[in-house]
């Protein structure tokens, strides 16, 4: 034979032979996929943020059609409205959503937090976390460098002049991305109706806290006796408002006026909390709820 | 046997397939950004390249030498490894689901990839026997995941790093990756076959 036609043979046989093959295989370990797996990808908003918990939309959409202890609202960005076509589309009770908002526990701008040495490295949080903890003299703070303003997927952060990030409701999704980016923890989700806030993450002394930020909490528990629904809990030398229960109960925020380092403040979002900027948005929100 | 370990140790190490041959750059520096998508490739790529060499070698053997068409090898062995590759995916991905998360979407990448098709080329032109083509094999695969896995590591800490401008991402990569083929130099004459 001569060997063209070898090679012809050999070639064609081989193709035919893995055609066949696959086609064959194809069928025998073919999935059935669930076709509303797809129709819920499609409602889903496809940032991949990962807010849900899974590993992209088209995991969490698997999750939520295959597992019936998947709620159908874990999709932060989608809010409501994805909430609600997805538990139509599963047949799943749709539990409302409650609205959330990203917000550093932070007040230490540049001129009130002290720094125990000055940062020329990269400008990079978890970085500048690696060298003792950072340059601020509390080792709870806000380092200032920006890490969350970079991951945000939805340019909803911007690094204010003083020195911390300043989060735009209007764009923030919560999906928690600077949550798990910030190497000190001191970025947390809050429900927007939310009435006051905490603005310090400090677990240390009241004496050394203080010592480091002049705007730390020092746990003094003076706004813990001023409530009267025991919305707020001391832990770890931290006050710690329960939202839900000061949304719903309270009208008139007393724990403000005794705290001594104004550490508690009310909750405006999109500013840096204890600037003048601060100041001025509050007195109108007061005046307007007049 | 001491013979296998031998070939075992010389084409994970002193032969390695990334670093001393400069063969599969394309995924070491592609998936070498994070750790665990580096341990996924680096298994994908051994199993791969294990299955495809045995396969590879039973079609050289008992079909393309007997019949005198050692030309066509290039173009078989691109065709048997794709098609296997294929054929290992639906099969993982129906029976070892967990297996496929953690690896499966590596499988597709490498259908075609110049360090898999490496080794039974490799095999084929100095006739290698079973046994050895299989060594080989499993050698290069295990010598792969482990620059692969060095890279990442260190790609990893690279991150941190005060980088020149004009040499952040590949440019600081391909860098690294020279000194690290230099490290392995270093083995190079310490075992000869």
């Amino acid at each position: 034979m001569s060997t063209p036609i070898l090679i012809l043979m050999v070639l064609t046989s081989l193709g035919v032979f893995f055609g066949f093959l696959l086609a064959y295989s194809n069928k025998k370990f073919s999935i059935e996929v669930n076709p509303l797996i797809h129709i819920v990808e499609d409602v889903l908003p496809k940032g991949q943020c990962g807010a849900c918990g899974y590993a992209g939309c088209m995991a969490y959409a698997e999750a939520v059609v295959l597992n019936p202890d998947v709620a159908p609202n874990l999709c932060s960005p989608g809010k409501d409205a994805v909430a609600k076509l997805v538990a139509e589309l599963t047949g799943k009770a749709a539990a409302p959503m409650e609205p959330q908002i990203a917000q550093v526990q932070c007040a230490g701008t540049h001129d009130k937090a002290k720094r125990s040495y000055a940062y020329t490295g990269v400008e990079d949080c978890v970085a500048a976390n690696l060298l003792f903890g950072g340059p601020k003299s509390c080792k709870y703070g806000c380092l200032g460098l920006g890490t969350c303003v970079k991951s945000c997927p939805f340019d909803a952060m911007v690094m204010s002049p003083e020195g911390l990030p300043v989060i735009d409701p209007e764009k923030c999704t919560s999906c928690g991305k600077c949550v798990s980016v910030c190497p000190k923890q001191v970025i947390s989700l809050m429900p927007v109706g939310a009435r006051v806030r905490v603005n310090c993450n400090s677990k240390d002394k009241g004496a050394v806290a203080k010592k480091a930020c002049s705007v730390a909490c020092i746990g003094c528990s003076l706004c813990m006796r001023q409530c009267p629904y025991e919305a707020i809990k001391m832990g770890n030398n931290l006050a710690i408002v329960d939202a839900k229960i000061c949304e719903e109960k309270c009208s008139e925020a007393v724990c403000l006026s005794k705290c001594p380092t104004k550490a508690i403040r009310p909750f405006v979002t999109g500013i840096v909390p204890g600037t003048e900027n601060e100041a001025s948005m509050t007195l109108a929100c007061a005046s307007c709820a007049k | 046997m001491e013979e296998y370990l031998k070939l075992f140790v010389a084409s994970a190490i002193t032969n390695n397939m990334v670093l001393t041959q400069f063969l599969g750059l394309c995924i070491f520096f592609g998936v070498s950004k994070n750790l665990n998508a580096s341990i996924g490739m680096g298994m994908a790529v051994t199993s791969v390249m294990t299955i495809s060499t045995l396969l590879a070698w039973a079609v050289y053997n008992y079909v393309l030498h007997p019949l005198g068409l050692e030309v066509l090898m290039l173009i078989t062995f691109v065709v048997l490894i794709a098609g296997l590759v294929q054929l290992l995916e639906m099969v993982i991905k129906k029976h070892a689901p967990a297996l496929y998360n953690m690896w499966g979407i590596y499988l597709v990448l490498i259908a075609t990839n110049c360090v898999v098709i490496a080794v039974p080329i490799t095999n084929a032109e100095s006739h290698n026997g079973f046994m050895t083509s299989f060594i080989l094999a499993i050698g290069s695969g295990v010598g792969f995941a482990l620059a692969l896995i060095l890279m990442a590591s260190l790609r990893e800490k690279l991150q941190y790093a005060d980088v020149p401008k004009s040499l952040e991402g590949l440019g600081i990569s391909f860098i690294l990756a020279g000194m690290l083929a230099l490290s392995f130099f270093g083995f190079s004459g310490m075992i000869t076959l």
